[in-house]
């Protein structure tokens, strides 16, 4: 009894007006299937969610490549086989019709960049070990948490009805540029498949920000005691930095889409200026595309560092615990993310370098995108200098955690190159910036989204997932990834957005590159699908967890029992004496973060490396005088 | 408990308490208030560029930007022309409701219901004097000529904007009236008294002065500039 009350009282420490959280953790199994598992407010059950959900749209999304693909490979084939999946959008010559291919695209990029790997990846594992690895019994508000997950869920409903639309879905590309995506008479897609697009992105937005809002507080107010925010796990730092971000620039993407909204529906003419249309001219006067796009990307570029930075978290993490050393240069680690995180915003205008804007303009904009290379750059080095003479285990998740940096330093090479304007010029809308992004942030986030998986499955689900289907789906995935979007380079000058480039004769040398990405993009999709079965098979079948900590990992995530119920831990919260990378330290395999230090010990950080201090005003920590 | 919060007091970013020492409500609600700063800014750089492209105010030129004394000269049950009298009433309202929100709050303080549900009332009804001016002005406006589309006093693009953000606008002020109400209700059955304490009407507050300061952007960009 005396135990409750004290976790009463630290709880009422941080969470002033939360009465019905007392009791979490000790009354779990009285909660009925619904509010257990449906309308769940714990923070566990929430993320299961999003990563369920961001599976199921990854398969979708990666289905509707391979479809894409299949015409792109083999554009003279007779596709009368997908009629029964795509009916009407098969021509009578047997091929995808290119307004639909249009469509495929649009929405294989939409929902692979919102609903996977932003609410997928970020969703799932912001939810997942935020209050794990901070100390926290769940997040600051786990009603708004829920709100989070089911906005996203209306949102994909609205988005997956789109499908079923007689004019079919929007089809303008993800960005949905006006006047295209701004005139029903302009695409087939555009007709009403964009309305559902801008409600279901509205709706994905407000998600974003509850579940942003709820990251924030949580980091913030509810780390446990000695949890300083130079003591946290990478992660979270990712997490947190990430919900920034998000807070700040998805309501922009709600004011543009608000204003294409109108635009659509009620006549107005922000994006529009005397505009022909099938010969006749629009009424529309005095607006600007170009003020859409500026709009779009200030959301749209970072919305890739809202993408990448978890999965760089992720596997900051990963890498440390298994090469069972400390990650190389913390600290650093921590201000590359901030100022990737800040230059995230001033660099959106170089996805407009050809469309008409001012070559000084232009050319501050190359500056500041050629600067993120500086703090990416140091985040690649330390993650190689973390693994150099590390005692490696090449464990799953570990495989992918390096397959992330792989692909980031193959992706993120060719960044300098599109940063640079004079040759964005010739490189803009081709392949090559399509083999750019999908490698960068694309293959790069699943990756750390897997390596994330991978790791946590056992803590998620209480089992092993199967190590030979891992490997194979590494190895699979790594290979492919590898072989469709390598190849793509040498595709500089093809156009991307083609259903078929049969009619250019220049491209014909592409045909038969093309069938071989096709190849090998049904490949990957395959080797995903064994990953999918090693998924769900391991929930309920996997090996059982029997150790609470598997991995001999410092986090405190470990410390919670083998299933943990809502409230994490059972008894008090652990205090936390130590950062988060005490690896091969003293001659101690690894020291957990609840462990005081020793007499003799120095604290990471106390001494050479002052810039812990000067950021945040801390004192020294002296427990153990 | 004492103790921990003392100890603490030393090293406030160290965990175990809010380092801004202040509950997550409150907290939520500044991080919402920056994120919707954003989206307010959104619309309001869209007007400052649309408006840039058009051709400044000009007596000759129907299509250049329109006047604001001369678009915006109505008061009701009044006849004749009154440049601007009429959003001054609706601006005096709406930063006087943000005075008896603050007086609302000071009484939550001093756990006083009375005083929360007097002032709070008179936060709620300020909230929808100011909308219901706002749907004044906009039926004349209407009624004059000026739509999302069209506009008799000059450029068209000024209509549209009008009424997309003083809409925007007076949708967040409509819900503040709303969560207000609630919390009127909520004070009026006690509901905050039993808690011990009235962050809501402080949180509240909070979402409220943000609706009148973005009130004073919008004001600037449609009946000043």
């Amino acid at each position: 009894m005396s135990q409750e009350t004290t976790i009463k009282e630290h709880l009422e420490t941080h969470v002033t007006d939360h009465d019905h959280d007392h009791d979490h953790g000790h009354h779990d199994h009285h909660q009925s299937f619904i509010s257990k598992y449906i309308f769940s407010t714990d923070h566990k059950t929430i993320a299961k969610q999003f990563l369920v959900t961001g599976i199921i749209w990854a398969i979708v999304g990666g289905g509707l490549s391979v479809l894409f693909r299949i015409q792109l490979g083999y554009p003279d084939a007779d596709l009368s086989w997908m009629k029964p999946l795509l009916g009407k959008w098969i021509t009578p010559e047997g091929h995808i019709a290119p307004e639909f291919y249009n469509a495929l695209i649009t929405m294989h990029g939409t929902i692979l960049v919102f609903f996977v790997l932003t609410a997928g990846l970020s969703g799932t594992f912001s939810n997942y070990l935020i209050p794990l690895m901070i100390g926290a019994r769940d997040m600051a508000s786990g009603f708004i948490n829920m709100l989070s997950y089911w906005f996203f869920f209306l949102s994909s409903v609205v988005m997956a009805v789109s499908f079923f639309l007689a004019t079919g879905p929007a089809s303008g590309g993800w960005t949905a540029y006006p006047p295209l995506n701004a005139l029903p008479a302009a695409a087939s897609g555009s007709v009403a498949g964009v309305d559902y697009w801008l409600v279901s992105i509205v709706l994905f937005i407000v998600s974003v920000l509850l579940g942003g809002l709820n990251y924030i507080t949580t980091v913030i107010n509810l780390r446990t005691r000695g949890m300083k925010m130079f003591r946290l796990p990478l992660p979270i730092w990712a997490f947190f930095l990430t919900a920034v971000i998000g807070l700040l620039s998805f309501p922009v993407l709600l004011s543009a889409g608000v204003l294409l909204l109108f635009d659509r529906n009620l006549g107005t003419s922000f994006y529009l200026d005397q505009i022909y249309i099938g010969g006749e001219a629009l009424a529309n006067a005095g607006g600007s595309p170009i003020l859409y796009q500026h709009l779009f990307w200030f959301l749209g570029h970072p919305e890739v560092y809202i993408i990448i930075l978890p999965a760089m978290g992720i596997a900051s993490e990963v890498l440390s615990v298994h090469s069972r050393k400390p990650i190389f240069g913390y600290t650093a680690m921590i201000y590359s993310l901030l100022a990737i995180a800040v230059l995230s915003f001033i660099v959106w205008a170089h996805h407009m370098f050809m469309t008409g804007m001012n070559p000084f303009i232009g050319s501050i904009f190359v500056i500041f995108t050629l600067i993120i290379a500086v703090p990416s750059a140091v985040k690649v080095f330390n993650w190689l200098t973390t693994l150099w003479r590390g005692n490696i285990k090449l464990t799953p998740p570990m495989m992918f955690a390096i397959g992330f940096v792989s692909l980031f330093i193959s992706g993120g090479v060719t960044g300098i190159f599109l940063g640079n304007s004079s040759i964005d010029v010739e490189l803009h809308d081709t392949y090559f910036v399509v083999a750019h992004f999908h490698l960068v942030m694309g293959v790069a986030a699943f990756f750390g989204m897997f390596a994330g998986i991978y790791h946590w499955f056992p803590k998620m689900f209480g089992r092993h997932m199967n190590n030979t289907l891992s490997y194979i789906h590494f190895w699979g995935t790594i290979v492919c990834a590898y072989l469709i979007f390598f190849p793509m380079h040498w595709e500089y000058m093809l156009p991307r957005r083609y259903p078929t480039h049969a009619g250019f004769d220049t491209f014909g040398m592409f045909a038969q590159l093309n069938e071989f990405i096709t190849i090998a993009a049904m490949a990957s999709f395959a080797f995903q699908l064994i990953f999918v079965f090693n998924f769900f098979y391991s929930i309920w079948y996997g090996r059982k967890l029997k150790e609470q900590n598997p991995y001999h990992a410092t986090t405190l995530e470990w410390t919670t029992p083998i299933r943990p119920g809502h409230g994490n831990w059972p008894g008090d919260i652990p205090e936390v004496h130590r950062w988060a990378y005490d690896y091969s330290k003293h001659g101690r395999d690894f020291i957990p973060q609840t462990e005081p230090l020793s007499q003799y010990e120095i604290e990471h950080g106390e001494h050479g490396d002052e810039m812990d201090s000067d950021v945040i005003a801390h004192e020294n920590d002296d427990h153990q005088s | 408990m004492e103790a921990t919060v003392q100890s603490n007091a030393r090293e406030l970013w160290s965990g175990g308490d809010s380092p801004f020492k202040v509950s997550y409500g409150k907290i939520m609600m500044w991080y919402f208030l920056i994120s919707d700063t954003f989206s307010f800014a959104g619309l309001l750089i869209s007007y400052g560029a649309i408006r840039l492209s058009q051709p400044a105010h000009d007596e000759a030129n129907p299509l250049s930007w329109p006047d604001p004394n001369h678009v915006f000269n109505a008061v009701p049950f009044l006849h004749g022309h009154y440049p601007l009298v009429f959003v001054t009433f609706m601006t005096f309202t709406l930063i006087f409701s943000s005075v008896t929100m603050v007086r609302a709050v000071q009484e939550g303080h001093a756990m006083n219901r009375k005083g929360v549900l007097f002032w709070l009332g008179l936060t709620i009804i300020g909230g929808l004097i100011f909308v219901g001016s706002q749907a004044f002005e906009w039926s004349h406006l209407i009624h004059e000529g000026m739509t999302q589309k069209s506009n008799p006093f000059g450029a068209s693009a000024f209509g549209g904007l009008f009424f997309l953000i003083t809409g925007f606008h007076g949708f967040h002020v409509s819900v503040g009236v709303m969560l207000n109400s609630w919390a009127f209700l909520m004070t009026f059955f006690g509901a905050f008294h039993r808690r011990g304490h009235y962050e809501m009407i402080e949180k509240l507050g909070l979402y409220w002065h943000f609706v009148d300061l973005v009130w004073v952007f919008v004001f600037l960009a449609f009946y000043l500039l």
